[in-house]
């Protein structure tokens, strides 16, 4: 039986009650600051079991010792890591906030997506705990995907009720010693989604943590474990595909992915945490280390849209180590005002018959500064490998940049690796011509950006889609003055 | 319908157009002719609205209202339709749903809600047959990698999509071989009627012999330097403008 993400949505709705509102709301926040005994706290606070303390210990060690990387195109303040604190339970319903106190422009945001009164107020923390939202949602899928033995949960539940699992992939594919976000994020995560498909089950839905948007307060650090046992498939949608206003300034995630023999994950993110205002302050930092490993025959697709934060730096990746795997990164990343996204893929090739496909698409807009990085390696063992990327850019005005970065390093001959590059500017003729035939200026934009992109959102799943189609003209709204 | 008053138009402070008078009933057709940069293409523009020239001087009354403050987009929803010399590409967006677009933004602007799916399709069918236009042309990006004949097929093919109250057809016949200009202009014939008016911009008798025009106006130095029946083209035709410049300084 499958599953939409409406029926999905609707029934969240009715269950609601059900699962909503709780009243012993957490609203404990640690001092600022981090040392050992915050990752011992936060360990302690989510009961977890010695080997999970000791490894986040580990992590906070590496961390302390490693700098925080510079070689990315963006320019920021860095965050001072002893002036964030590194657990808050959900923010607590303020009895007083109402959605008049709500900014304006947020509203109206909301009202052009086209969510309802009611998930506006949960998306500002109104009324319903955000927490208590997610488990909810957890729950939801539980009943409906236990039946084929999947398991879908909050990873600090797994943790608890599947700590062999956990245990055996957990840091595989994103050591702790990776890069700086990455060991952070192993020392101090808090929340995240755990998922497992056993092994020759195709996943009959969708897969969504569409609602954890409301954990923005919290989700500072989140881990998410996607594990594809032999010849399964399954589809993970992540993000918000409504806009949040994180009011935290740092988001360093870690997504790990594992797809074993003949298995196939899509993964798919519509990023849109706050950007900063027009002037450039404020937005979120977000960076995240998404990185997947395919054994034989298996295939990952990463699929993002990226319309938010204020840096952006992230490379979801795919390690192609079985022989004939896949790996396949459609991008689209939008920057408009004062945004910086510094955003690409890394396909590291090393079995033998590996593939890889790479369709990036940065449009650029405001005085913004949008940038593809990408690296395709090749190993000497990979015998036959094969890469085709494309990196497109589309400016919207004289003020903002697209630069691209592409790195090859090939170690075996029989490699085949394209490379396409194309940049292109939004012309006053082509809106004239818009404009002429009855379609005004703003919706001229977004006929040609949706055009633009085109490729990548026939990636995406169907509701997905349109969100992000919304999205994109939403983002560019104004940056044609 | 169209009513042009002593109309001067300029472009970084260059002035392009130099009074010009035109007056156009529904359903007429009216040719303008003349040779390279007299203006025909920037009164087109200006007509449509093209924000790159501005009005020094005169103005341009469409059906008693003058569309001076009117934008582009708003000029294209009261019924005005440009046919471009240049038809820009949009890669990614399929002239199906360019057209869908357009169709649906000039009815919203009526307070209509937008046109069924299915009068849609049935529109683009009938109007596509009648241009002679393949199925799967439909189907491909917006002028992306369209000969020159295609793209302006494609134009009167939206032309009859957008059933426009003033057709300006800015060079529509440059570019197409004999039989492209016989379909393009049996497609105008047909959308033809008593209710609107077409604007044949041309250098060439060659288009007039398929859209007879029921007017000639010759443009020399942005203006209006004879008008006369279609009996004027053939003589332009034999002639050459040169007779005409001649006149215009004397």
């Amino acid at each position: 039986m499958a599953y939409t993400e409406e029926e999905l949505k609707k029934e969240l709705e009715t269950k609601e009650y059900e699962y909503g509102f709780y009243t012993d709301i957490e609203s404990d926040t640690f001092p600022k600051g981090l040392n050992e005994d915050i990752v011992r706290a936060i360990s302690k606070k989510k009961n977890e079991p010695e080997w999970m303390t000791d490894w986040r210990l580990e992590a906070f060690r590496i961390w302390e010792k490693m700098d925080e990387p510079e070689w990315a195109n963006v320019h920021y303040e860095k965050p001072d890591f002893q002036a964030i604190s590194y657990y808050s339970a959900p923010k607590a319903a303020d009895p007083n906030k109402s959605l008049e106190d709500v900014d304006p422009d947020l509203l109206e945001m909301y009202r052009k997506l086209g969510i309802s009164v009611d998930e506006q107020k949960k998306l500002q923390n109104v009324a319903v705990d955000i927490v208590v939202d997610s488990v909810s949602v957890a729950t939801t899928f539980k009943k409906t995907l236990a039946e084929k033995g999947i398991i879908f949960m909050p990873i600090s539940e797994a943790i608890q009720e599947h700590p062999e699992l956990v245990k055996k992939y957990m840091g595989t594919v994103v050591p702790k010693t990776d890069n700086f976000y990455a060991a952070l994020n192993s020392a101090v995560f808090t929340d995240g989604s755990f998922c497992y498909i056993p092994k020759g089950v195709k996943c009959p839905m969708e897969l969504s943590t569409y609602f954890r948007i409301n954990e923005g307060g919290t989700g500072q650090f989140e881990r998410t474990l996607v594990i594809a046992d032999e010849s399964s498939y399954v589809s993970y949608l992540e993000g918000c595909t409504a806009p949040s206003r994180d009011e935290n300034q740092l988001h360093a995630a870690v997504v790990e992915l594992i797809a074993l023999d003949n298995a196939e994950i899509k993964y798919s993110t519509v990023q849109n945490w706050y950007p900063g205002n027009a002037e450039g302050k404020g937005g979120v930092y977000n960076f995240v280390t998404k990185r997947g490993i395919c054994e034989k025959n298996a295939k990952i697709s990463w699929t993002q849209v990226e319309t938010g934060s204020a840096v952006t730096w992230k490379y979801p990746s795919c390690i192609l180590k079985g022989n004939n795997s896949v790996g396949e990164f459609y991008s689209i990343a939008v920057t408009n005002n004062y945004q910086q996204a510094d955003t690409g893929t890394k396909m590291i090739h090393l079995g033998k018959n590996t593939r890889s496909t790479i369709i990036s698409k940065g449009i650029s807009a405001g005085k913004s500064q949008n940038s593809y990085r990408g690296l395709v390696q090749i190993g000497s063992r990979a015998e036959n490998a094969r890469n085709f990327s494309q990196c497109d850019s589309l400016l919207m005005g004289n003020e903002c940049g697209a630069h691209t970065f592409p790195y090859i390093e090939a170690k075996n001959k029989s490699a085949q690796i394209e490379h396409e590059a194309t940049t292109s500017k939004i012309g006053e003729d082509q809106i004239f011509y818009c404009n002429q035939r009855g379609i005004d200026t703003e919706k001229a934009i977004a006929l040609i950006v949706n055009g633009f992109s085109k490729e990548v959102l026939n990636k995406l799943p169907m509701e997905f889609a349109v969100e992000a189609q919304k999205l994109l003209e939403i983002s560019l709204e104004g940056s044609v003055g | 319908m169209l009513k042009i008053n002593d109309l001067h138009a300029s472009v970084e402070d260059k002035e392009i157009l130099n009074g010009i008078n035109l007056e156009v009933n529904a359903g007429e057709v009216h040719a303008i002719m003349g040779p390279n940069g007299s203006g025909k293409s920037t009164l087109a523009a200006v007509i449509a609205g093209k924000e790159e020239f501005k009005v020094t001087k005169g103005n341009v009354v469409l059906d008693g209202e003058d569309l001076e403050d009117d934008a582009p987009e708003e000029r294209a929803h009261k019924g005005v339709f440009l046919s471009f010399q240049y038809p820009v590409e949009i890669p990614g967006v399929s002239v199906t749903n360019f057209m869908k677009t357009a169709i649906n933004e000039s009815r919203k602007a009526k307070g209509l809600e937008d046109m069924p799916a299915n009068q849609m399709l049935k529109m683009i069918r009938e109007k596509a047959e009648m241009l002679e236009i393949d199925r799967k042309f439909l189907s491909r990006s917006l002028n992306e990698g369209f000969s020159g004949g295609e793209k302006k097929r494609n134009e009167i093919f939206q032309m009859a999509m957008l059933e426009p109250k003033l057709a300006i057809l800015d060079e529509t016949d440059s570019g197409l071989d004999i039989d492209a200009l016989r379909i393009v202009a049996n497609g105008v014939n047909k959308l033809k009627s008593k209710d609107n008016a077409v604007i044949v911009i041309t250098h060439y008798q060659r288009l007039l012999e398929y859209i007879v025009p029921d007017f000639v106006h010759v443009l020399h130095n942005g203006k209006i330097v004879k008008s006369g029946g279609k009996e004027l083209a053939l003589e332009l035709e034999a002639k050459g403008y040169d007779w005409i410049k001649q006149e215009a300084t004397v």
